[in-house]
């Protein structure tokens, strides 16, 4: 695969991943359990909006089409899109917000750690800035995953049926194609398959302390990151999120 | 304002004759312009108005969030959607140091809350309106917040301690929000012929409700003399709805906006403009939870507030459990 | 079942070689929570560098009736005050 065209891609593949999961951590705003909680969860979205900025931004520069971040954001269609299925999925109750977000941060975290290392400066530096974000991120999730889970008789079900619903979207983290390879090949990514055991390490101390336990392994859901197979859910987040864009074209706001 | 009125306990004014001793003492200290701080002594008045008076300033800022949030998810642009969410972020923090300042009266947060929901403390009418196009978050911020700001300015004064640093923490922080808010109206108001139109309905639309925000007209209130007294609301009503209207007018021409009142006229006499009175029936039927989104809002809220309920146990269950089995190590 | 989460005191030092100040309030589970929250809260716009959080109720405070026996005595110990000695210019800084 071409440099280029795959390393769109890739930038694609992170910036959509923070755009769609601020998107949905956004849509808690006033309505989370508890106020500080309601502000940490801002907190965490507006980190990922400010990633995508990034991400997205040098996308735009990368295709060398005149585009900008928001163009890339607010302007493609559901089989554009290169994120996780599992960024996706429907808020749900707070249980399976906090375990979504668990299941991404500790990713993220090793996936930005990877980067800082890139052999593209820019994306080093976008990876440096956002992994210190991510870190707090996943220490809070993973903090709050434990406490539900260890929680009450309810909080456990909750949170037991949260990961039982979200981990088969788990698995789609860690495919390879030939964007991956060539990624690999030019020192821009990591292998996502070399992630994995340092994934499974801290999914089994979180959820361990959490008290919850591993479902069986399932086939992994795929279909996100190369675009061929979103679920139903993106396009009405999409249709949401793009509405003014779409309804009042070429106006500025 | 944020806070409506709000009516103090007791039966008026008292002459210094008719004051006890430690109401004389307490009286003469916030007229030196002392502090009062929460285990002072306090006449049980000044207590219980200034639960529900903070109590209600929080409640609003927790319901403001609610017309805001609306549009989080809609926001045009990157920018904008993490300016909205951080400003409407920060009203949650606002109804939070808010709220804290009132516990230290002897309320919980818990408890405060509980009279939110079921009715039995209000908050702020301008809540209660919809927000139907993206020009009300210019209008909001520029119209609802501006008004806002003119009331929490002065009360940064305010006679009790913990009142006045919450509203000067809030008054540091929300200094950008009504500049969003102006911000956005500008982008639209020279935009196309349909944003600018826009602008004009939102304009439109939030101008009376904006007005009725600092309540009805309290010259010859008693309770507005105690609460002043007390120093614990700092202007009437009258005086900050005309600083309003004098503020907001030219910001409104600057826009190319007009402001939906015919009688809007420069009185030279009193250097500032002459205005209609908003609908205080609106107002009153508002107040009593018969406005556009009074239903709704006490719906979303007590919603959050129920399905959040098992949240808060267990992570209250899971920090019981871990002390136990600390101290069991030990 | 009672579940409000413990008043939590929030000090923050605002920058290296300050003191720690009190900032605010908040409602946490526990002391790790109650320094996340204290972050979410208290540092938005980079207010801070180091965090303490002391639970409300672990707070011992001196009791306002007691202002003239506490605070006035130190009053006519006006000799701790520098500005008590006359040191005469000639001898230079002191």
């Amino acid at each position: 695969m071409a440099r280029e065209a795959a390393f769109y891609e890739f930038l694609l593949r992170m910036g959509d991943n923070t755009l769609i999961l601020g998107h949905r951590v956004s849509e808690w705003c006033g309505h989370a359990p508890v106020l500080e909680e309601d502000i940490a969860l801002a907190n965490t979205a507006l980190d990922l909006i400010g990633q995508t900025q990034m991400w997205l931004g040098l996308a735009a520069e990368v295709q060398g089409a005149g585009k900008t971040a928001d163009d890339l954001a607010f302007l493609r269609d559901a089989w554009d899109f290169r994120n996780l299925l599992l960024v996706e999925m429907p808020n749900g109750d707070f249980g399976q917000t906090l375990m979504r977000q668990f299941l991404f941060d500790a990713w993220h975290v090793l996936q930005l750690r990877a980067l800082t290392a890139s052999s593209d400066a820019r994306v080093a530096a976008i990876a440096a800035k956002s992994v210190k974000e991510a870190t707090y991120h996943l220490e809070r999730s993973a903090e709050t995953v434990v406490g539900l889970g260890d929680g009450t008789a309810e909080s456990h079900a909750r949170m037991q049926a949260a990961l039982d619903y979200l981990y088969p979207y788990v698995g789609e983290m860690f495919l390879s194609d030939a964007v991956d390879a060539a990624l690999v090949e030019a020192g821009i990514a990591p292998d996502p398959a070399s992630l994995r055991a340092d994934y499974d390490d801290t999914l089994a101390r979180v959820l361990g302390e959490a008290t919850l336990t591993l479902p069986e392994a399932r086939r992994a859901r795929g279909g996100g990151r190369d675009g061929k197979m979103h679920t139903e859910h993106l396009g009405h987040l999409l249709t949401t999120m793009q509405w003014m864009q779409r309804a009042y074209p070429g106006a500025t706001w | 304002m944020y806070a409506q009125m709000v009516k103090s306990t007791g039966t008026g004014l008292k002459s210094a004759d008719e004051m006890s001793a430690e109401e004389r003492a307490f009286q003469a200290r916030i007229d030196a312009g002392e502090k009062i701080e929460p285990k002072d002594w306090m006449p049980e008045g000044y207590r219980k108005t200034l639960i529900r008076q903070i109590g209600q300033h929080a409640h609003s800022e927790i319901v403001g969030q609610l017309p805001e949030g609306n549009w989080i998810t809609r926001a045009p642009t990157l920018e904008r959607k993490a300016i909205l969410l951080a400003k409407v972020q920060d009203e949650a923090g606002h109804g939070l140091y808010l709220y804290c300042a009132a516990e230290t009266l002897g309320v919980s947060r818990d408890e405060m809350t509980e009279m939110l929901l079921d009715g039995r403390m209000k908050y702020s009418s301008i809540f209660n309106y919809p927000t139907l196009t993206w020009a009300d978050m210019g209008a909001v911020g520029w119209l609802v917040d501006g008004a806002a700001i003119m009331n929490q300015v002065p009360l940064q004064r305010t006679s009790f301690g913990p009142y006045s640093r919450a509203m000067i923490r809030v008054c540091k922080e929300e200094s950008f929000h009504q500049r969003q808010g102006f911000d956005i109206m500008m982008k639209m108001a020279q935009g196309t012929p349909q944003q600018k139109a826009m602008a004009q309905d939102a304009l439109n639309r939030f101008w009376y409700p904006a007005l009725m925000m600092f309540g009805p007209s309290d010259k010859d209130s008693v309770h507005s003399a105690q609460s002043m007294a007390w120093k614990i609301k700092m202007n009437t009503n009258d005086e900050l709805r005309q600083k309003f209207v004098d503020q907001t007018v030219p910001q409104a021409e600057y826009l190319g906006l007009t402001v939906p009142d015919e009688n809007l006229t420069w009185n030279e006499e009193k250097g500032g403009y002459d205005f209609s009175e908003p609908d205080w029936e609106e107002f009153f039927e508002v107040i009593k939870g018969n406005g556009p989104c009074n239903t709704d809002r006490l719906a979303a809220r007590n919603k959050a507030w129920d399905d959040g309920a098992w949240v808060r146990e267990g992570m209250m269950a899971h920090a019981e459990k871990k002390r136990a089995r600390k101290m069991a190590a030990e | 079942m009672k579940t409000e989460w413990p008043l939590w005191e929030i000090f923050i030092r605002g920058q290296h070689g300050l003191s720690h100040r009190h900032v605010g309030s908040l409602h946490a589970p526990d002391a790790e929570m109650a320094i996340k929250n204290a972050r979410d809260v208290y540092t938005r716009r980079n207010e801070g560098v180091s965090i303490w959080v002391v639970e409300a109720a672990a707070i011992t405070a001196s009791s306002p009736s007691d202002k003239g026996p506490m605070y006035e005595p130190s009053e006519s110990k006006v000799y701790r005050h520098p500005s008590f000695y006359d040191i005469p210019d000639d001898v230079g800084a002191m």
